[in-house]
């Protein structure tokens, strides 16, 4: 009823092929930016910022950077974990290195760091594909955790072996360290993660995506109507690292402050970001905000539900989260390889004719 | 037989110009065994040739050396007047040679439309900065590809499933999508692999229509393989048979169907 197409008409190619073709779409866009920037900056409190918006917005930009790679380049990556360690520390390295510049810059250097060491974990790429590659991204993955625990270069020789992000601001507004306002911490990352959606967005309605698709769906052939692999793969390592990186830099700056390597970067970490896009939906850039959000909310959710309603023991609330995401998993997988972006363009569809069956 | 260097007029009157792409002397081996025995032929500028013979003779082999796909141990591949190195397939298809496949190989998680841009990747120059912003040079070059890919859209008449994902397209249709990618890429040579494969007789004759419209309308120089005697004796201007790897026949389709040895090798032969 209120969800249609008809009668949107484009009169230029320029009309057809933007993010939201349907006005609906469009001003529903519109509305979740100005909830997101103008309304919850001014209501946000610690527990909000730290329990659910930091990290969801966090993730998201992980999960859209491994969705890059997994989901529209078609290489699979075990070492989201590593490269998200590779960010943070770049980012320590850079805020003890220049206390005076902005935190902007760092975080974006941090992710350029990391799309560097992305090329370079990506060359198997070239040669090697599926379990092969994810074995070689495990690699690194361990590697790199193995890295920032060994070389005490990259922790500034620090007792602990941990980094800890000092207080740093950008335009006069403290955005790391222990007295960052929610609100600051929130908008800084929010602004990284809407720039980052936009550019995912962008280079996956253009050529760039086309050729990464290209090689996803059928790589041969690709190279033959004129893909070249080695450029198609290295461009998705690099934008998938790149944002993979600014997370990771988030991550540790902003939300945790004290990061561990092993404990923060881990390989749960490199499993936690691709089961938000494997449940949010491979190749689909709303799907690693579905993902990520409900993988965020999810233990949340069984927190409140489980143990402050219904006064479940705690132990087996978090025991539960397990056994919901490994079952959840499993039913995605077999119901809906596409996940909840694919149900989500489903239930548009069914809109879209309401109340009409066909 | 032929000049190397001028032209024919074909039966209906067409003008045939020069060599476009000489094959000399061709071998292609897999270990022992060897596809392809020291073939040599060529393709003019605006015809239609057609590579025949039975299974197994070479065909689909024949026409991957030429896009680069396969390389051969010996003899040489001649495009427009130089020798081509050895090169990568993406490399050739650069130079202007398409091709669709025997067994459809579209991208199936993309749309027609996306398909049919990815046939116009030579002429996407952008930045990855600019596409990132979609702004400049990128989303210029996004509305002018655009117009260029409408364009076959339109030739082929696939207007109605523009947007729709690959995979849920009937078999024909994939296969005219598939021609679409080809042609988006305005390619000088296009290489067709069995485009009429498991098509029914009117299917078959719109494939036919479009192959002798895209010859007479663009003037693209066409390769062909196809099983179907019917279809290739009426749309091609020149014919080249293969048996065993070894090339037995080449000439206008009344020459060939004519030769001895394609009969024998088409009917079989008696051995004392």
């Amino acid at each position: 009823m209120f969800y249609r197409e008809a009668g949107d008409f484009k009169t230029s190619y320029q009309a057809d092929s933007q993010t939201f073709p349907i006005k609906f779409d469009r001003y529903r866009y519109y509305v979740v930016l100005a909830i997101a920037f103008g309304i919850i900056p001014f209501v946000i409190n610690d527990y909000w910022a730290n329990a659910l918006l930091l990290p969801f917005l966090i993730y998201a930009i992980a999960a859209i950077g491994l969705n890059i790679l997994v989901g529209y380049c078609g290489q699979v990556s075990l070492g989201t974990g590593g490269f998200m360690a590779v960010g943070a520390y770049a980012c320590y390295k850079l805020m003890t290195a220049f206390p005076e510049v902005s935190m902007f810059i760092h975080v974006i250097l941090a992710g350029g760091i990391t799309a560097a060491v992305g090329v370079l974990f990506g060359l198997p790429s070239l040669r090697i594909k599926g379990f092969y590659l994810a074995v070689a991204t495990l690699a690194a993955q361990f590697f790199l955790v193995w890295l920032f625990n060994r070389v005490p270069w990259f922790y500034n020789y620090s007792a602990s072996g941990q980094i800890n992000a000092p207080e740093r601001d950008t335009f006069g507004i403290i955005i790391t360290g222990p007295n960052a306002p929610a609100w600051a911490t929130y908008l800084f990352c929010l602004i990284f993660l809407t720039a980052c959606a936009l550019i995912a967005r962008n280079l996956t309605r253009g050529t760039m995506g086309r050729t990464w698709m290209a090689i996803r769906d059928m790589d041969i052939a690709a190279e033959i109507i004129g893909v070249n692999p080695l450029k198609a793969k290295m461009t998705a390592f690099a934008v998938s690292s790149f944002f993979i990186g600014i997370s990771g830099a988030l991550f540790f700056a902003l939300y945790l402050g004290a990061v561990e390597v092993g404990e923060a970067f881990g390989i749960q970490k490199s499993f936690l970001v691709l089961f938000m896009v494997i449940i949010g939906g491979l190749g689909s850039i709303f799907g690693s905000f579905a993902g990520a959000a409900f993988l965020v909310l999810l233990p949340v959710v069984l927190k409140v539900v489980g143990a402050d309603m219904l006064g479940w023991p705690t132990d087996i609330v978090a025991h539960l989260q397990l056994v919901i995401v490994g079952g959840l998993i499993i039913v995605f997988l077999i119901m809906e390889p596409h996940g909840l972006a694919q149900l989500w363009r489903v239930a548009k569809e069914k809109l879209r004719l309401w109340p009409f069956p066909h | 037989m032929l000049d190397a260097s001028e032209g024919y007029t074909t039966a209906d009157g067409r003008k045939i110009g020069g060599v476009v792409m000489e094959m000399k002397n061709i071998t292609l081996r897999f270990g022992g065994v060897v596809a392809i025995k020291d073939i040599s032929f060529d393709i003019r500028e605006g015809e239609i040739r057609a590579i025949i013979g039975p299974n197994g003779a070479g065909k689909s082999s024949m026409l991957n050396v030429i896009s680069g796909f396969y390389v051969p141990q010996e003899g040489e591949v001649w495009f427009h007047g130089s020798r081509r190195p050895a090169m990568r397939p993406y490399e050739v298809a650069r130079q202007g040679i398409a091709r669709t496949f025997q067994n459809i190989a579209l991208f199936e998680g993309m749309s027609v439309l996306d398909n049919v841009m990815t046939g116009r990747l030579n002429y996407m120059k952008a930045g990855l900065l600019s596409q990132a912003l979609w702004r400049g040079k990128a989303e210029r070059e996004e509305t002018e590809n655009r117009e260029a890919v409408e364009k076959i859209i339109d030739f082929l008449e696939i207007q109605h499933i523009r947007k729709t994902p690959v995979a849920r397209l009937p078999y024909g249709l994939k296969k005219r999508v598939e021609l679409a990618r080809a042609l988006a890429a305005e390619p000088k040579l296009l290489l067709l692999d069995e485009p009429m494969a498991g098509m029914n007789v009117e299917e078959k004759e719109d494939m036919s229509r479009f192959i002798l419209d895209v010859n007479d309308e663009f003037g693209t120089t066409i390769a062909l393989i196809e099983h179907d005697m019917g279809v290739v004796m009426d749309l091609s201007d020149r014919v080249v048979v293969m048996d065993y790897g070894k090339k037995i026949g080449d000439g206008t389709p009344d020459e060939v169907r004519n030769n001895q040895e394609v009969i024998d090798a088409y009917l079989g032969v008696a051995h004392d």
